[in-house]
């Protein structure tokens, strides 16, 4: 028995552009309310996936399959299957709950074309779900390079002043790396058929024949796909696009961006290449390289942010430093440093997310983002100095808070692995701290310089609205993550064991005698059971 | 061959007929004639025996290949019939010799389609050329249409006369001009003769210059941007499928035991193609140009597939899918350009000519239905799922794995960036910027629904082309019989 939850939470808010489409253009309102309408209801329908995948955290294996291989395009192997685990279980909730805020965040924020303006988020929306849903790689494929469109969209037509060339870097950036992807897919799809015969793009078919790979030829496929994620991610070279559009995207758009599209890179290390090229990413050389330019991106990502004068391009940047802990903890490849890379992952979905909602905010009623603007906001908006210093702790790692797990798991993972590693991240987490709360000091502290700013009204029920979720988990999870491990758990230890058995897989030697990996197989038992 | 005869001939009577009626009656006499060919097409398909059908004295023969390209042939004929309508008579140029020379035109195509007589197809080439030459220069009154005609009249002449003394030597070398019987004695010379490659040299810059393949490509912007837009749009598929289809027919079909020669050159037409064609869109201000180059660009990419059949055996997975690669890219192509010279044909209005960059400038104000849909065929020129352009994209580039290509194809991938961004200078310029004068565009019926049909296809074939890939497998005899690989033995 299939059960058709993900489809129904995938499709949701396309059917919510769809109905958008036949709302009368100059009923801004009824827009509005449709629209938030369908984010909400894409939310809560999400919900229900909660306790069903709870009841199933241990399990091994992907879980709610759904389609039969290849059952999409036979002629070539491509099919509509969808599955999750506890890592992709955890992504598609942030991305439900962010996508629900960000719709709600822009009521006021976009006044031109607002139809199309939902109509593309709503796009965006079942795009990302699709990435992180998708079980075949052809089928992941379109969701990856489809999702580029309205977000090129949100940013190049509701962006800032500089939005057509923000929208073009970012589209081209991205598409860079996907089409260097796409190559590396066709090979592993090329040589599952030479080895079996079979043309599929059946992601746990592949993750049988793909660690049998010769080294020469995996290592290059490695780097292709890691060109497309690094870009994504950012990583520390291929960084560049990412403080144009974030300082170009309206609000929202940066609050997805920063909160769910950066993840698709971290995500697609830990669901293609690791286990995809278990013997490569093992190899000390390129794991030193990986972990090189994670930490090269932690300290220069916390440095750059220091000495920013525009808040939002501050936030961009601390990105870059956050997202740096998140590769670094798949690299070190054990599984605290996998796990905490994952709760990392959602931690700066919502702390960065909040922060980009809060410069938002600010923007909204002065339509300027340069710090020395403000000064002694505290005193015209108290209540939004309060959240505002609850999401900066909680995004510089405060105990108590979301950041403090996550970073914490990712540094006693890294310190496992390589002492010096954990060493050269710590000064990250310092730096974050004296960024945030530099920044803090100059904008809240003090007493209002800037007659502009006396005037600023506190924030309204529906804007303290977009916060209580974020704050809410930003609690829980620092408080008591348990459950979040325990999610983690199953999906982690299977990657670390698959890469552990296989690391020195990809040598002609044991090419011939390599069997499928043990804790594999219950992966493609589970997959036919459900056929 | 009575069937195929009828249809001519149906043809042939409806072009007699059109001059004397009204301005539209024209019109829809070319497309019920289009249907009525189509129809034709249908009932020959159905009755087609799994080796094809052999007529005039063996000179044509009717496989499923050729159906597969007769089809493509109407299709973009009776949407370019569709988008003409309107356009000509904003242009005052409503003469019922357009849509006969349209006609006639694909007549010759689709004997390029099926010949297997060197003779017949180059009276195929030539029938078509020529009614090209006199569409390209159409707009009498118009300095840039008659500039452009006399253009590629002069160079298609010239290219048609290298072919012809190609086809010469090759008539010298076998005796026939049977291009099966050349084909077998060719494979028995020596493939380094000098005789075989001057021969088969100049036949493929006939056939390069057909497909606008650079070096060979000059005259295709300037006769695509002084074109009437409706007869751009045709040429940039239509003719272009035709050429294609010559292509294969003498390259692959007929002298395959000669790949070892002409791959080298094909390898280095294929990059100049795609690096003087990406390069040159980047500059261009001009949508009609703009498109031309980077119809050349597919040109390139398109020529990648064919390296990729060149160096496989026949057969294996690099060659098959490198066939259907180019079958599959010329279909989808045929849609989203189409469509996207649909759109730039609705700009030109009474004293508009509408085919500037800044023309479409807050497109989406004026008209934006039609501004969505020119997304959608700019994202599915630029190959990004789930248009229909990615599939094409996909088998080329798949083609080029399996034939251990990685090099090109990293080239080739690059180069599609390069085409995102000409395609997003026009995206932006539509959906970004204000526009020029704010009142919407009308938009006739005709124009309507060829925006329509050719989104619709774009989107179809997209998100689920497998009706279409086994209908490529099916014109390869793929799927039942390997009717290709018994052929090029």
């Amino acid at each position: 028995m299939q059960s058709h939850i993900l489809s129904i939470i995938l499709f949701t808010p396309l059917v919510g552009a769809f109905v958008l489409l036949f709302v009368p253009k100059e009923n801004k309102d009824a827009i509005r309310w449709t629209a938030n309408i369908f984010a909400l209801a894409g939310f809560l329908i999400s919900l229900p996936l909660v306790p069903m995948f709870w009841a199933q955290r241990f399990l091994p294996g992907f879980k709610f399959l759904e389609g039969t291989p290849n059952n999409w395009i036979p002629s070539i192997g491509a099919g509509y299957n969808l599955g999750i685990d506890g890592i992709s279980f955890l992504l598609i909730m942030l991305t439900t709950l962010l996508g629900w805020i960000s719709i709600l965040s822009s009521w006021t924020a976009i006044e031109i074309r607002v139809k199309e303006y939902y109509v593309w988020f709503l796009v965006l929306q079942t795009g990302m779900l699709g990435v992180f849903m998708a079980l075949d790689f052809f089928l992941f494929f379109v969701f990856w390079e489809a999702m580029l469109v309205p977000m090129y969209l949100l940013i190049g037509i509701w962006g800032g002043p500089r939005k057509l060339y923000a929208a073009i870097k970012f589209f081209l950036y991205t598409l860079l790396g996907s089409v260097l992807m796409l190559l590396g897919i066709l090979f592993l799809y090329f040589h599952h058929h030479t080895v079996t015969g079979v043309f599929t793009f059946h992601i746990p078919a592949l993750y049988q024949t793909a660690p049998l790979i010769p080294f020469h030829y995996a290592i290059w496929l490695f780097v292709a796909f890691f060109i497309g994620f690094a870009i994504k991610v950012p990583m520390f070279p291929f960084h560049t696009w990412l403080p144009d559009a974030h300082v170009e995207a309206p609000t929202a758009g940066s609050v997805i961006l920063a909160g769910v599209l950066l993840k698709m890179g971290t995500y697609g290390f830990v669901r293609f290449s690791l286990p995809f090229f278990p013997a490569v990413v093992s190899h000390p050389k390129v794991q030193s390289w990986m972990i090189g330019i994670s930490l090269v991106g932690i300290i220069y990502g916390a440095l750059v942010s220091l000495m920013q004068k525009d808040m939002k391009k501050l936030v961009a940047y601390s990105s870059v430093s956050h997202l740096g802990f998140c590769t670094l903890g798949i690299f070190v490849l054990n599984s605290a440093g996998l796990t905490g890379s994952v709760l990392q992952q959602i931690n700066h979905g919502i702390s960065t997310g909040a922060l980009f909602l809060i410069v938002g905010i600010l923007y909204e009623r002065r339509h300027t983002r340069e710090i020395v603007e403000y000064g002694g906001i505290s005193n015209v908006m108290p209540l939004y100095a309060t959240i505002t210093m609850i999401m900066f702790l909680s995004s510089m790692g405060l105990p108590l808070l979301n950041g403090f797990v996550g970073e914490f798991t990712i540094l006693q993972g890294a310190f496992t692995a390589n002492w010096r590693w954990a060493a050269w991240a710590a000064p990250g987490v310092v730096l974050a701290a004296a960024y945030l709360l530099w920044l803090y000091q100059r904008v809240f502290f003090g007493t209002v310089t800037n007659p502009k700013n006396e005037k600023l009204h506190d924030l309204t029920p529906r804007e303290i609205l977009t916060f209580v979720p974020l704050i809410i988990m930003a609690l829980w999870i620092g408080i008591y993550p348990k459950p979040f491990f325990q999610i983690l758990e199953q999906p982690v230890n299977q990657l670390v064991q698959t890469i552990h058995n296989n690391s020195n897989a990809n040598a002609p030697v044991n090419a011939q005698v390599a069997p499928a990996p043990a804790s594999q197989a219950p992966v493609a038992v589970a997959a036919k059971a459900s056929n | 061959m009575v069937e195929l005869t009828i249809f001519a001939l149906g043809i042939l009577l409806i072009d007699l007929m059109i001059p004397r009626g009204w301005k539209w009656i024209n019109a829809v006499g070319a497309f019920v004639g289009v249907l009525f060919a189509a129809l034709c097409t249908w009932q020959i398909q159905s009755m087609l025996p799994p080796r094809g059908l052999f007529g005039f004295y063996n000179s044509l023969l009717v496989d499923r290949f050729a159906i597969y390209f007769w089809y493509l042939f109407l299709a973009g004929a009776a949407i370019s019939i569709l988008i003409s309508v309107h356009y000509l008579d904003v242009e005052d140029e409503h003469h019922g010799e357009y849509y006969a020379l349209l006609l006639l035109s694909v007549v010759g195509m689709m004997c390029m389609a099926a010949g297997i007589d060197i003779v017949l197809l180059f009276i195929g080439l030539e029938l078509m050329a020529i009614s090209t030459y006199v569409l390209v220069g159409f707009l009498r009154r118009d300095r840039r249409s008659n500039e452009a005609a006399l253009k590629y009249l002069l160079l298609g002449a010239f290219s048609s006369g290298i072919f012809a003394y190609g086809l010469s030597l090759f008539y010298g070398i076998s005796g026939s001009t049977n291009l099966a019987i050349i084909g077998r004695a060719v494979s028995a010379q020596n493939p380094h003769n000098p005789v075989v490659v001057i021969a088969l040299l100049t036949t493929m810059v006939g056939l390069l210059f057909k497909i606008a393949a650079v070096p060979f490509h000059q005259w295709a912007p300037d006769a695509y941007e002084g074109a009437p837009t409706s007869i751009t749009g045709f040429m940039s598929v239509a003719v272009k499928a035709a050429a294609w289809a010559l292509l294969l027919r003498i390259l692959v079909f007929g002298l395959f035991s000669l790949r070892s020669v002409y791959t080298p050159v094909i390898v280095i037409v294929s990059i100049a193609t795609m690096t003087g064609a990406n390069f040159a869109a980047l500059t261009q201000t001009n949508t009609k140009r703009l498109l031309a180059y980077s119809s050349i660009a597919h040109v390139g990419y398109m020529l990648l597939a064919f390296v990729a059949m060149g160096t496989s055996q026949p057969g294996s997975p690099g060659f098959l899918d490198g066939l259907k690669g180019i079958l599959i890219y010329l279909l989808v192509y045929t849609f989203m350009n189409l469509g996207a010279f649909a759109v730039i044909t609705s700009l030109r209005q009474r004293n508009v000519i509408g085919d500037e960059l800044d023309d479409m400038a807050g497109l989406y104000q004026r008209a934006p239905v039609e501004s969505a849909l020119m997304l959608l065929f700019l994202l599915s020129l630029a190959g990004i799922p789930p248009a229909a352009g990615f599939l094409g994209k996909y088998y080329i580039f798949l083609s080029l794995i399996e034939s251990g290509h990685y090099g090109l194809a990293s080239l080739g991938v690059l180069y599609s960036l390069f085409g995102l961004y000409y395609y997003l200078k026009i995206a932006n310029s539509m959906l970004m910027r204000a526009p020029m004068e704010p009142e919407r565009l009308p938009v006739s019926l005709g124009m309507r629904f060829a925006v329509g049909v050719t989104a619709l296809a774009t989107i179809v074939i997209g998100v689920y082309p497998e009706p279409f890939i086994r209908s490529v497998n099916w014109s390869l005899g793929i799927a039942q019989s390997p009717h290709v690989a018994a052929m090029l033995k």
